[in-house]
């Protein structure tokens, strides 16, 4: 077969090979959004965690700001210290509450934030002072029979 | 009769072993002579033609089918779970971590690997190989690099083309033909497929994949007995080996990059 045709057809199936990849990459994997050179990181720390998991996404108002980076055990407090990387463009007060929710009944669980109404901005390598744990299905349902025993001791 | 079974017995191990030792040879011998592949690039340009173009028909279709497949029956399970709306997940993840890597990996073995060997097993039964040696010419330097090379860089586009072509085969079933809503379905796929995580590591998958089936070919060709029956032999024990080489290669590979995950 001719050589220019050769290289031709060779050509094309890199491109299209590359343009496949780029496909994955971008349509398909979104290349992250939150990159680390436009986000700041803070800690929150709580008593428990529950599910929640690296890359497990934060939300406030519902919309995603950032994601979990790192989840760690202090052995000092015996805390979960749980790094956010949240998005540049999106500032909040010092005084802002973390609390892990779930979405759904059987969903994934992410980090919910609410803004306080602090005017200092909370900066890289902060700290998110007022957390709320993970609800434990099983504390639930022990504290709900607890309160029926009570409700049905004799008086 | 039992002194034979045991003979028998030992002379398969050795002869194995000094296969297995030989392909290592060969493997290092292609390696060190690959300059010629990148100095001639014509020489590869021609063998991706070969492998890497020609199988394109094979793994687009393919692909398709595969994706449409994984669409039909995402759907039909999900939805005993109410959750349509993770079939851009599951066609996703299944494509781009495991069947896209795999799937076109065993195609090329059947259609590019098996070619390979016969040609290469043909030149050395009609003895080209050994005229390019009085010639001179180093038939490694000048035959299977440039095969070794074509197919190591065919291989990881020919993967990503399938995984793509089966995504967009899950896109037309699900939300073309089925109904499941356009906008949930990209966005919790974007959500769930991590770059690293998932996708460079389906490439790197492919990559290794193209090393094992190439180096299968090429030796099992190289080293066929020079007879019509040698040669198809040859053939057959290449799209074997190396599927399985390819198979076992995965679970190895899956089983350290995905340990960490969730």
């Amino acid at each position: 077969m001719n050589r220019t045709v050769l290289d031709l057809w060779v050509g094309l199936f890199v491109i299209a090979g590359i343009a496949a990849l780029l496909f994955l990459a971008l349509k398909v994997g979104s290349m992250s959004a939150v990159n680390s050179s436009d986000s700041y990181e803070v800690v929150a720390r709580f008593d428990n965690i529950g599910g929640l998991k690296p890359r497990a996404p934060v939300k406030s108002a519902g919309v995603v700001v950032g994601r979990v980076a790192d989840i760690r055990f202090d052995n000092e407090t015996y805390e979960a210290a749980v790094t956010l990387r949240l998005d540049k463009r999106y500032a909040f007060p010092k005084d802002t509450t973390a609390a892990i929710m779930t979405s759904g009944l059987l969903g994934e669980q992410y980090i919910g934030l609410e803004a306080g109404g602090d005017s200092v901005k909370l900066k890289d390598k902060d700290r998110i002072l007022i957390t709320q744990d993970a609800v434990v299905l099983e504390n639930l349902i022990g504290q709900f029979l607890y309160g029926k025993a009570q409700e049905g001791a004799p008086q | 009769m039992l002194k034979q079974a045991i003979e028998n017995l030992g002379n398969r191990t050795v002869q194995g072993v000094w296969r297995i030792g030989f392909a290592a040879r060969f493997f290092l011998a292609t390696l060190l002579h690959s300059g010629t592949a990148f100095r001639r690039f014509g020489l590869t340009i021609r063998e991706m033609y070969f492998s890497g173009v020609l199988s394109l028909i094979i793994i687009l279709v393919s692909g398709l089918f595969v994706g449409m497949v994984l669409g039909l029956q995402g759907y039909e399970t999900l939805q005993t779970y109410g959750s349509e709306e993770a079939l851009g997940i599951l066609v996703a993840l299944s494509l781009v971590r495991e069947l896209g890597p795999v799937v076109a990996a065993l195609l090329f073995a059947s259609r590019a690997g098996s070619a390979i060997t016969a040609e290469i097993g043909l030149m050395k039964a009609t003895e080209q190989l050994s005229a390019m040696e009085m010639m001179a010419v180093d038939p490694i330097a000048r035959v299977v690099a440039p095969r070794f090379w074509a197919g190591v860089v065919s291989m990881p586009f020919l993967a990503a083309l399938f995984s793509a072509m089966g995504i967009f085969g899950g896109y037309l079933v699900g939300v073309q033909l089925i109904g499941v809503d356009e906008g949930s379905f990209w966005s919790q796929m974007q959500s769930a497929v991590d770059f690293e995580q998932d996708i460079l590591n389906g490439v790197i998958k492919s990559v290794v994949f193209g090393v094992a089936i190439t180096t299968i070919a090429l030796f099992e060709g190289y080293d066929a007995p020079p007879t019509a029956e040698g040669v198809s032999g040859a053939t057959t024990r290449t799209v074997v080996t190396s599927s399985l080489a390819v198979l076992a290669l995965d679970f190895v590979l899956t089983a350290f990059m995905f340990r960490g995950i969730n």
